[in-house]
């Protein structure tokens, strides 16, 4: 097990702290009274493990693609279940990422979140801990128990400060991603029974059947899949963003949607070598559609946070079409959009709140003319807008550079349907600008009583939302313009990655062919064996 | 000697003798509670003391030995929490309280007696004693019309009809193998199994008895009609601790029939796949939360099922940490309806709609409960059902765990309906439920223990291994 590991150069269990100290924070919070306090005590606890977290980018080593920071407690001895943890350049980011957003959750929530702000507090800490554990996790059952523990307090954010239709939106949100993550418990078991390891590197190293690898991507990619989400398993997203408070779609468009893209990374691609190399045509095509079919469908929506939540759908379909390249472009490129959705989409989901919180609707209609009277509001949506529609020099851009440089290096007429997926992006997130900043298509402006009715209720942005917005504007131009550090960070690890899928994959053609035959033309042999 | 390694039973029978004489005279509810309490807790200090005892006992017919001794623990446990959850009585005839009490307690006691049972008429004599106090005690219900009689009589008479299918696979066993002691059986039976279908169908028969406690497919009729009618503190025990003994009995009987996979095992594995579908699909449109808990209970049946079969230490043991999490996310939703209803009367969805309001701590032990019951982690339920399917895999049952698995994503539709009904806002405004200390404590216990074992499963897990080594 050590062959995989990199002990803790830090001499200090980082990685342990950062899941420990949110639930420290959710259970100091119980007994905290007053909704200032808990406010600042919430900000407070992000902020703290959001500081922990920095070391992880200091003292990352990008030399290697080993896990490091790593930590291994014996756990469930029966069962051989170890507590382990540990990082790699492509966890390392998403972990970031993670920490970086907390403390906006609450900002953005600090006038949005009218009641109970005690449970708001506890149930987004352990949020917050459930993500981490995910992205930190190296044991598989230990990453399904972060996985499948996340869907309580997201439910609980939906169910209890969502909009008008939380209920049906929460309950749909939360059956979709457990029918989705149970198969993934099953493949779990399953590969645990033929190697007799939970051990997530040690499970990529082993050399399945054919047909072994089949039926465990099938069983991992339905899960990952659906938390992406990508078409046809998109439904549940755009309900699930409408009706969840601004901080619940943040967490879900910046972190929880990179969920699926990560466990991709981290279970399909290396333990199942061969299957996504057989698969890859589908899930490229699936990806097309998706980037397509979201965006279509962005097209058309006159509420706002639909809007967004199918360009999310959209924007993920780029990730996964960069992650099933299988070439160093597109995993690349995969993991920056996830990265870059994470920071745009999350400040868009913020721009939707704070005008929420003023009109008190999500409709675009509504919301118009808004270049009239918060001038520094509508410079935000302007970069955030061009940012999405990933115009050069914002983050995106390079993202959705290196997919589309991957796809046109190996399949050109997938990288020229996914242009007219950008193309789309484009119509869309102008539209959107160009309705809520001018719009002057009814020909009036509005004058006298109306105006100053609009001015009371449209007032500019404060400092605290302007702070958090100027934060993840850094990153906008920080990624666009320089993003050689992240690109470093996650090199060898993709090198990696791509080695043990290009090893993986080689089987012996015959085999490969007659198995995969077997599987179509046995299939209800396969079916009777199984009983 | 003999008598020493008895003390737990003999300590449950004092109770018994203790109470029935208070019902002899006028004693008020709390100080009957107060006496059903500290005896009950009396007996269960003895009988976690006396979980290392072995021996064998009245020429053979009782054996005590590490399984069941854990049950009996597990049985008094259950006794002593549902006392505890059902402090006030308030379902049960005023001047019925200090004989209900005791009819618990007698049929604990029979249950008690079957966990160390291991010769067939032995086993049916446990049974019926644990069986007719609860005919007794389930037409005990104060105010609601007429329907805890009838859902006596459906009691009865399934009860009776199940235990006469045993008797009639025993007289076959009999007849086949000359011997009614399970010891001498576990020799004999697994051959005969492997070539006599009359066997098998003995051996399926003999479970019968088994499956009606366990609410398991085909005997689960009863289970909706009884729970519905029953008083809330009687359900609670109805769905817990008899099912918890079944299990043992299950358990003793599948290693009677063998280790191998024979037409037994593909005989409950069927049972067990109809069990759960019938049960999650069922339970899907319930509103009447005990009703819904009934079909939850045919659905687990067929999950702990999915462990006994396979008839290996793995499994075994998943079956028994299952059964023991069933109990303990069973009671804490009986806790919270129990407290939810204030004059004893059924509860239903809207019943609990607002209930984070009313009442934070109820909400919560009703969220930790429903959704350890639907797996998810990090609860005892999820170990549970984690280790039942790798428990069932490791025996090749790849379609049996699929099932499982799709059941159980549907199930959660109805779980989650229970924690949405009690985070959602009310339509009308009710008062705030103001629990007593201890029923808050009982409350924080149930918490702390599905979460405290889920995170650390580790000795729990040891126990039951241990507990089912005797039987392979």
């Amino acid at each position: 097990m050590e062959n995989y590991l990199i002990l803790n150069t830090l001499n200090f269990p980082i990685l342990s702290l950062l899941l420990i100290v949110p639930v420290v924070g959710a259970i100091v919070a119980m007994f905290l009274r007053g909704d200032t306090l808990l406010k600042f005590w919430g900000l407070a606890v992000t902020l703290v493990t959001a500081l922990i977290s920095l070391p992880l980018w200091t003292h990352f080593d990008q030399t290697t693609a080993k896990y490091q920071f790593t930590e291994l407690r014996h756990w469930f001895p029966a069962l051989d279940l170890d507590y382990v943890v540990g990082v790699d350049g492509i966890s390392v980011l998403l972990v970031l990422l993670t920490t970086l957003v907390m403390p906006l959750c609450f900002l953005c929530s600090w006038t949005y979140i009218k009641t109970r702000w005690k449970e708001f507090v506890i149930v987004t800490l352990l949020m917050e801990t459930a993500m981490l554990g995910v992205f930190v996790s190296l044991n598989t059952v230990l990453f399904y128990i972060f996985w499948e523990g996340m869907l309580v307090p997201m439910y609980l954010i939906i169910a209890i400060w969502g909009g008008a239709r939380k209920d049906y939106a929460s309950i749909k949100f939360f059956l979709y991603t457990f029918a989705g993550s149970i198969f993934l418990l099953v493949a779990i078991i399953a590969m645990y029974i033929t190697t007799g390891t939970f051990f997530i590197p040690e499970l990529m190293d082993q050399s399945y059947s054919f047909a072994f690898q089949m039926w465990i991507f099938l069983a991992c990619a339905i899960g990952f899949a659906i938390k992406m989400p990508m078409f046809p398993f998109h439904t549940w997203l755009p309900a699930a963003h409408v009706e969840a408070p601004v901080a619940g779609s943040v967490i879900l468009a910046s972190i929880l949607l990179k969920m699926g893209g990560y466990g991709f990374l981290r279970f399909c691609l290396p333990m199942a070598p061969a299957a996504t190399v057989y698969c890859m045509p589908y899930l490229l095509f699936m990806s097309l559609v998706s980037i397509i079919v979201g965006s279509y469908l962005a097209l058309g929506q006159s509420d706002i946070k639909k809007l967004i939540a199918y360009s999310s759908v959209g924007h993920m379909g780029f990730v996964t079409l960069g992650i099933f390249l299988l070439n160093d472009a597109g995993i690349k490129g995969a993991m920056l959009q996830m990265l870059n959705h994470g920071v745009t989409t999350g400040a868009l989901f913020i721009l939707i709140g704070i005008i929420y919180e003023r009109t008190h609707s999500r409709e675009i209609s509504d919301n118009s003319k808004l270049g009239m009277f918060m001038p520094i509001y509508v410079t935000f949506l302007g970069i955030f807008s061009l940012s999405s529609l990933a115009f050069p020099g914002t983050n995106s851009f390079v993202g959705e550079f290196l997919v589309l440089f991957g796809a046109f290096s190996k399949f050109p007429l997938v990288g020229a349907f996914a242009i007219l997926g950008a193309i789309l992006a484009a119509a869309y997130m102008l539209r959107l600008m160009q309705k809520m900043v001018w719009d002057d298509s009814d020909g009036h402006v509005p004058h006298g009583e109306h105006a100053e009715e609009r001015k009371r209720v449209l007032f500019d942005c404060n400092f605290r939302e302007i702070a958090q917005l100027v934060f993840l504007t850094i990153f906008v131009f920080w990624i666009g313009l320089h993003p050689t550090p992240l690109l470093d960070m996650m090199d060898s690890t993709v090198t990696h990655l791509i080695h043990q899928i290009d090893v993986g994959s080689v089987m012996p053609e015959a085999v490969h062919r007659g198995e995969s035959h077997a599987l179509l033309e046995n299939a209800g042999t396969w079916i009777k064996n199984l009983f | 000697m003999l008598n020493t390694i008895f003390i737990p039973e003999i300590s449950l029978m004092l109770t018994v003798l203790i109470l029935f004489f208070m019902t002899l005279g006028n004693f008020r509810t709390g100080t009957v509670q107060a006496v059903s309490l500290v005896l009950t807790a009396i007996t269960l200090v003895i009988t976690v003391a006396s979980i290392d005892t072995h021996g064998l006992m009245f020429y053979g017919v009782y054996q005590l030995d590490a399984l069941s001794q854990l049950f009996k623990v597990i049985i008094v446990l259950g006794l002593f929490l549902v006392f505890m959850l059902g402090s006030g009585l308030i379902g049960i005839e005023e001047k019925l309280h200090t004989e209900y009490n005791m009819f618990l307690a007698i049929s604990a006691m029979g249950l008690m007696f079957l966990s160390s049972s291991v010769e067939l008429l032995t086993i049916l004599l446990s049974l019926e004693i644990s069986s007719y106090a609860l005919y007794v005690v389930i037409p005990f219900r104060r105010g609601q019309g007429r329907i805890h009689v009838e859902s006596g009589i459906k009691y009865i008479l399934f009860g009776a009809v199940s235990t006469g299918l045993t008797l009639y696979g025993m007289s076959y066993v009999f007849g086949l193998a000359h011997t009614t002691y399970l010891s001498e059986l576990q020799e004999i039976m697994p051959g005969l199994v492997a070539t006599q279908p009359l066997a098998v169908f003995a051996v399926i028969l003999v479970m019968i008895a088994f499956f009606y406690k366990l609410a398991m497919f085909p005997m689960h009729f009863w289970a909706p009609d009884v729970y519905q009618g029953a008083a809330n503190e009687t359900s609670s025990f109805v769905a817990t601790v008899p099912k918890v003994a079944a299990v043992l009995l299950l358990l003793r009987f599948v290693a009677v029939a063998g280790v191998d996979i024979t037409q037994v095992t593909w005989v409950l594995a069927t049972l067990a796949v109809l069990s759960m579908t019938l049960g999650n699909l069922s339970a899907l449109v319930q509103t009447d939360l005990k009703r819904l808990l009934a079909y939850s209970s045919i659905a687990h049946a067929g999950y702990v099922m999915l462990g006994i079969l396979t008839a290996d230490e793995m499994g075994m043991a998943a079956a028994v940490f299952y059964v023991i999490g069933y109990l303990l996310m069973n009671l804490g939703v009986f806790y919270v309806i129990y407290n939810v209803s204030p004059k004893g009367e059924n509860v239903t969805f809207d019943d609990l709609k607002g209930l984070s309001r009313r009442s934070p701590l109820l909400a919560l032990t009703l969220l930790v409960s429903a959704f350890s019951m639907a797996g998810v982690p990090p609860t005892i339920g999820f170990i549970g059902k984690f280790m039942l399917f790798t428990g069932a895999l490791h025996q090749g049952f790849y379609a049996l765990v699929i099932i499982a698995v799709i059941n159980a994503a549907v199930a959660a539709f109805y779980y989650l309906k229970m924690a949405r009904a009690a985070y959602c806002a009310a339509d009308s405004e009710k008062e705030v439920i103001v629990l007593p200390f201890g029923t808050k404590i009982l409350g924080t216990f149930f918490i702390l223990i599905i979460i405290l074992i889920g995170v650390l499963p580790q000795s729990l897990l040891a126990v039951a291994k241990s507990a089912v080594a005797t039987l392979l």
